[in-house]
């Protein structure tokens, strides 16, 4: 029994059958890796995870409880982080601020009105919040503006403000896409750092091979919607279905 | 059954105002994506035209008549207007009766004139700033406009009357077969409907059937893919705008008879047309002026009297009550296209 | 110096705003009675009582447009109902304050809850037509079928033959806190200049001081961080398991029971409540008090307010007259061009201004005039610095 188990998934726009019959078990405490050709329905299939979609078939359970109908906070309550693929963050707001968020929600839950409180007499949010900030090596930049950091330490903030929240399972949706190289090994070495500290399951959804190959133990890979093969990465890289998959989208 | 007829019609030239500036407020949203809170203000400047070319007409000077005496005996002084020395009497007196509908031509001009300085001058700086700083800022330029427009007219309403061959009423339920006197019609607001019907006929003919048309229609399913396509889209959007200040402009031109101008109709017109754009559904051209339609008759039969004892003070609200029905049940309006502003 | 729960550089900041707000009658009249400049003097009850009251309701309206970034149209509705409740009280219970303004804040409140809790199914601009056309209901059923409650265009009013059950036999008759009549001032001359202490001022003065209190602790509360980010980004908020719609909600309400305070105070000064104050025109009024100040920051929605109040009351006072005292020392055909050019301006044409002055800090100055006095402040500090010789090293900009 996996932390995240998807049955039978299926989901449907208009004429397109863009997932189905998807069956998936990550494991707890492992890294999964969701791979597969542009198309294939990897963002859809975390969509359905994470609340934004509904499934037309078949069932997501986290932890034992069906995941479907709940709205994305009410996910996210039950232990399930995501990071985007363009950083989501509070870019109005300070690094420190942005952090601090995500310890109210692990603190107070979805809702909770404290309109006479003090941010800054909240000693237990500020102490986690700027632990994590050293954790992920950004204090020093703490009472800097979000949104005039550079895209690397963008995603490195929002990593901090999932983890924050001390999730059970994260999602990562190309948490590299767009960066160079220097800054993929960075988030590698990052990723796996988390990894060492923490219980964590980790479901990452890459088009890059380095990034894939260097963190996950375990691969599916996705084609036209439905999972292929799921095996360890030793295993994935020379498996003709594999080839065939990747090669049958180049040509 | 005639009372019923009698309110449809009722509801056609508050329907139709509503329609025309509606038809100008979502192809300005469809097209450039902005939300312009100074389009009632547009409206207003229209019927002001009518309001000025009725004043230009009217301007005269003074003249002994020979034939006319006053109380004491004197010879009478008496206004004549310009107009019928240079142009003969009688043609004089037809120009100064036909002022309103004549102010349309002198309108078309003007309105694409004040749209494209708009346009250029203000609104193409806020193509990519957020919604709530398109509605301020508009909303502003709405201030400033109708504060110029009593500047100049004052704070009163100005009567503006239709030509004497449409002064008239016309006894609409005979034509119908019904008795006579139970379908009482203005002529004029027969008239504004049908002109709001040729008006609108004109633009959706103009966009279905040009070059510029398809353009702007493509520009308004997907603006990027156009621009990729090397034409310059923005040129033609501004000559949409200029369209659509056109559109609103004659709009108010004709309305002047039923309703005297005043400084402030463009905003007691432009929260209802918002009303209409957001139950047409934001960006949808026919659901514009369906809405419009819709909502002007709803109005006129909430009117009747038989309903407000039902329900009283349904007269005042039934149209934010539609809108908020529809709001709530059906964000994308009745005509709107998915996901357009749909959260 | 730390006071209240706040840090020290608020409590500065209070301290000061508690100054200038006691002092305002004082700080309003620096021109000698009589002297040419006496006109600019603003320091009478009406006016200052005026600055109190929109003050109140700005600060709330902030809360939500400033926080949030929801663009309310409606607010005006809940100034309506607020007066509306005060003036009810006097008619039923006497002319004491107090019942009718704590019964508008809970009325407001409510009000607020019902329409925030529809309106906020929706966001940007159909948040907007939804409390426009909440509010324009509300005006229109005033002005209608409410008469019973609102007695119509007449607008609401005490008279002789009602009720007032609690008015003792020597209670003043006109609004008054426990004995203390609102429009009663003392006069303090000196020397050529004379100074209006006005009971009512005061009472609007402490209420405004105690509600900017109350916004102060809001900003600097995890609860108004939680406002602040949902106007950042709603997504992330989503996923970070919070909630963005009670949130909301709760600073809907918040602001709509400071827009019932203030219609309350109106109808405090003054004991007559109208239809007119639910326009929507009177909503676009503090939606432009708020950005003219500058949305989002403690100082800008009051200083919004006083600036268009202060600016109302003098421009509508310049007439012919007045200008061509100004203008006398040039030549007779400049001096009309001038005061011709002038007359869109002033007077009866001061809105005119208005929505250019606004058309100009939405189009330049966003974050208002907050912002306008930050930049020429820091660009004052930085010629300051390279006068010394010192480096001066500009901030990368933010």
């Amino acid at each position: 029994m996996g932390i995240l188990e998807v049955k039978n998934v299926g989901k449907r726009f208009g004429g397109l059958q863009a997932l189905s019959d998807v069956n998936l078990s990550v494991k707890e405490n492992s890294v999964h890796a969701i791979i597969g050709p542009n198309g294939a329905g990897k963002s859809t299939l975390l969509n359905c995870f994470v609340g934004k979609l509904i499934p037309d078939t078949g069932s997501v359970m986290f932890n034992g409880q069906s995941v479907l109908g709940l709205k994305p906070y009410e996910i996210n309550q039950m232990g399930i982080s995501r990071v985007f693929q363009t950083p989501e963050i509070f870019s109005d707001l300070t690094v420190m601020e942005n952090v601090m968020i995500s310890c109210f929600a692990r603190r107070d839950g979805s809702f909770r009105m404290h309109p006479f409180e003090t941010v800054a007499h909240e000693t237990d949010i500020v102490e986690q919040a700027e632990q994590m900030l050293e954790d992920v090596n950004m204090l020093d930049k703490r009472h800097m503006h979000a949104a005039s950091m550079s895209r690397g330490d963008k995603r490195r903030l929002e990593m901090a403000m999932c983890l924050a929240q001390n999730p059970k399972l994260l999602l990562l949706d190309e948490p590299t896409a767009g960066m160079a190289r220097a800054d993929t090994n960075n988030t590698i070495d990052l990723l796996k750092e988390i990894k060492e500290k923490r219980d964590i399951t980790m479901a990452i959804i890459e088009h890059d091979m380095h990034v894939v190959f260097s963190l996950a133990e375990r691969i599916t890979v996705l084609a036209q919607g439905t999972p292929l093969v799921e095996d360890t990465p030793e295993n994935i890289k020379g498996h003709p279905k594999v080839k065939e998959a990747y090669l049958g989208e180049a040509a | 059954m005639d009372a019923i007829i009698l309110q449809i019609l009722n509801g056609l030239d508050k329907g139709s105002a509503y329609a025309l500036i509606a038809l100008g407020l979502t192809l300005i949203f469809g097209t450039l994506g902005v939300v312009n809170f100074a389009h009632g203000a547009l409206f207003m400047i229209g019927a002001f035209v009518a309001v000025t070319l009725q004043r230009i007409f009217g301007l005269s000077y003074e003249e002994v008549d020979p034939d006319k005496t006053d109380f004491l005996g004197n010879p009478l002084v008496v206004d004549k207007p310009y107009v019928e020395k240079w142009f003969g009497a009688d043609f004089g007196a037809w120009l100064i009766d036909w002022s309103v509908p004549l102010a349309i031509i002198a309108a078309i001009p003007v309105m694409l004139i004040v749209g494209f300085v708009m346009e250029r001058g203000l609104i193409k700086h806020f193509y990519k700033r957020p919604h709530a700083d398109q509605i301020l800022v508009t909303f502003g330029l709405a201030i400033v406009l109708q504060e110029l427009i009593k500047y100049f007219f004052g704070a009163n309403p100005i009567q503006t009357g239709a030509p004497d061959a449409f002064a008239g009423s016309m006894d609409f339920g005979v034509l119908l077969g019904f008795d006579p006197n139970v379908i009482i019609y203005p002529y004029w607001r027969l008239v504004y409907f049908l002109f709001a019907a040729l008006v609108i006929g004109g633009v959706f003919a103009f966009l279905q059937f040009t070059t510029f048309g398809m353009v702007v229609r493509a520009g308004m399913a997907d603006r990027e893919t156009v621009g990729l396509l090397g034409i310059n889209i923005d040129k033609r959007f501004t000559l949409m705008f200029g369209l659509a200040a056109a559109v609103a402009g004659v709009a108010g031109v004709m309305y002047t008879p039923i309703l005297a101008p005043n400084y402030h109709m463009g905003m007691d017109f432009l929260v209802l047309s918002f009303v209409v754009v957001v139950v047409g559904g934001m960006g949808s051209l026919p659901g514009a002026v369906a809405a419009g339609f819709l909502l002007g008759i709803l109005q006129s039969f909430a009117s009747m009297n038989e309903i407000k004892s039902l329900i009283p003070g349904i007269d005042q609200v039934i149209i934010y009550l539609v809108a908020i029905l529809i709001l709530l049940t059906r964000p994308r309006g009745l005509l709107g296209r998915a996901g357009v502003m749909e959260d | 110096m730390k006071m209240l729960g706040l840090s020290n550089k608020d409590t500065r900041f209070l301290l000061i705003v508690i100054a200038l707000t006691l002092l305002t009658p004082i700080i309003l009249q620096p021109f000698p009675e009589g002297s040419s400049l006496a006109q600019f003097n603003a320091g009478y009850p009406d006016l200052m009582q005026r600055f109190a009251i929109f003050g109140i309701f700005a600060i709330g309206f902030n809360i939500l447009f400033g926080l949030t970034g929801y663009l309310s149209f409606g607010h005006a509705a809940f100034l309506g109902v607020g007066s509306y409740s005060v003036v009810w009280m006097y008619k039923l219970l006497g002319y004491n304050v107090v019942p009718g303004i704590l019964l508008a804040i809970v009325v407001s409140g409510l009000f607020a809850l019902l329409i925030g809790f529809i309106s906020l199914r929706r966001s940007g601009i159909y948040f907007s037509i939804l409390t426009l056309a909440f509010a324009q209901m509300s005006y229109n059923l005033a002005y209608s079928v409410l008469t019973p409650l609102t007695n119509g265009e007449t607008g609401l009013q005490v008279y002789t033959n009602d009720a007032q059950v609690l008015m003792g036999a020597g209670a003043p008759n006109s609004p008054h806190f426990f004995g203390i009549v609102m429009n009663e001032s003392s006069k303090l001359n000196l020397g050529g200049w004379e100074f209006t202490f006005n009971n009512g001022y005061y009472f609007c003065a402490i209420v405004a001081i105690l509600v900017f209190y109350l916004s102060l602790r809001i900003f600097r509360s995890p609860f108004g961080l939680m406002l602040r980010a949902i106007k950042t980004n709603q997504t992330r908020l989503n996923y970070t398991g919070l909630n963005a719609r009670p949130y909301t909600l709760a600073a809907f309400v918040i602001s709509g029971m400071y827009a019932g305070l203030a219609g309350a105070l109106m109808a405090s000064m003054d004991p007559l409540a109208g239809a007119e104050r639910m326009q929507w025109t009177a909503s676009g009024e503090v939606v432009l008090m708020t950005i003219l100040g500058g949305a989002g920051t403690l100082m800008g929605p009051i200083l919004g307010a006083g600036f268009i109040k202060y600016f109302e009351n003098i421009f509508s006072k310049i007439n012919d007259q007045v200008l061509h005292g100004w203008f006398a020392f040039l030549p007779d055909g400049l001096e009309n061009f001038i005061i011709g050019v002038s007359h869109f301006f002033v007077g009866k044409s001061w809105h005119l201004t208005l929505g250019l002055l606004f058309m100009l800090v939405v189009i330049f100055l966003p974050g208002g005039l907050v912002e306008g006095g930050q930049r020429i402040a820091r660009a004052f500090r930085n010629r300051k610095s390279k006068d010394d010789g010192a480096q001066a090293r500009t901030q990368p900009a933010e």
